[in-house]
């Protein structure tokens, strides 16, 4: 797609605010609506995006699928992780305080934001990487 | 206000679905479940769901059509005539709309009270959110720390079904790759 230039031009100029948009979602999910699974969505539509107008080899250099066959997993991993080091600190699965034995309502923020982050990781490349199978079948 | 909105955005989400049961350029009908799930997201804002509106946008309006379109490409453009009668399949779709129906009549009114969700848990939960967790966005703290296994699951769920996908479509081509090694 080398002759559009007005799409070129305008997601060129949207992309880097979608990324914005979808790390205040997954940041300020503890204060405002949102959370890891929207902002997950929103950072695979940012990628799709970029996909269709620049070409699935374009997207494929920036995350290459690789990576998001080892980022499918990852998410889950961390989620659950999460979980079992709250199991060595003495806690029960899942109970966030645990990880700041000083100051529970830390810990249960930073636990809150590891899951979500998790969530964020596994949402996002699953979507890309339907998205990559699916682009990549007509050729 | 709201019920104007409400009215007008429900009305635009029949037309489309009518539209789509009409329309037998399938380009359009992808163009018009995009509109579709974007109405619904407006719908499921000014319902004060806006969690559910970003994704439905996200999802519905954006990787979904973008997955149709990809589909689109592999098969022809317009919908091959029907070689059964639809008389059945209508009656199925119409029996299965009935029923739905008339499952809402036994829910409860759209924002009431005195209902189960809003005597019981949600109460409990809005009460002690801050005390217990600190977070003040009680979605957030709902599902990821009181219902955090539930989410752990969720997430198992789009771990699997990604799996799945990948299964399905690229097992396939490896497949086929071996066959043309042994042919050669």
């Amino acid at each position: 797609m080398t002759q559009h230039l007005i799409l070129r031009v305008v997601s060129k100029l949207l992309i880097p605010f979608l990324f914005l948009f979808a790390l205040y979602v997954q940041f300020h999910g503890d204060f405002g609506p949102g959370g890891g699974f929207q902002a997950g969505v929103i950072v695979a539509a940012a990628f799709v995006l970029y996909g269709l107008i620049f070409g699935l080899k374009a997207v494929q250099r920036v995350v290459p699928p690789a990576a998001l066959e080892i980022a499918v997993p990852l998410g889950v991993l961390i989620y659950a992780g999460v979980g079992v080091v709250n199991w060595f600190l003495g806690g029960n699965f899942l109970e966030y305080g645990t990880i700041d034995s000083h100051d529970p309502a830390h810990g249960n923020h930073l636990g809150i934001l590891l899951v979500e982050a998790g969530v964020l990781c596994t949402v996002a490349s699953t979507m890309l990487l339907i998205f990559y199978t699916f682009a990549g079948r007509g050729r | 206000m709201e019920f104007l909105i409400n009215l007008v955005l429900l009305l635009f989400l029949s037309a489309v679905t009518i539209a789509i049961i009409g329309v037998r350029n399938l380009f359009a009908v992808v163009v018009l479940s995009g509109t579709y799930s974007f109405i619904m997201a407006t719908l499921l804002i000014a319902m004060d769901a806006v969690d559910v509106g970003m994704t439905e946008a996200a999802v519905g309006a954006g990787v979904s059509t973008v997955l149709l379109l990809s589909a689109l490409h592999l098969t022809k453009t317009d919908e091959a005539p029907a070689k059964h009668s639809n008389v059945l399949p209508m009656a199925l779709a119409l029996l299965t709309g009935a029923s739905l129906v008339y499952g809402t009549w036994d829910l409860p009114r759209y924002g009431a009270e005195e209902t189960p969700m809003n005597d019981y848990v949600g109460d409990i939960y809005l009460e002690r959110s801050i005390p217990d967790t600190t977070v003040p966005n009680v979605v957030t703290s709902v599902l990821a720390s009181y219902r955090g296994y539930d989410t752990l699951g969720e997430t198992t769920v789009i771990f699997t079904a990604g799996i799945g996908v990948l299964m399905l479509l690229r097992g396939r081509r490896r497949k086929d790759g071996e066959g043309e090694d042994q042919k050669s």
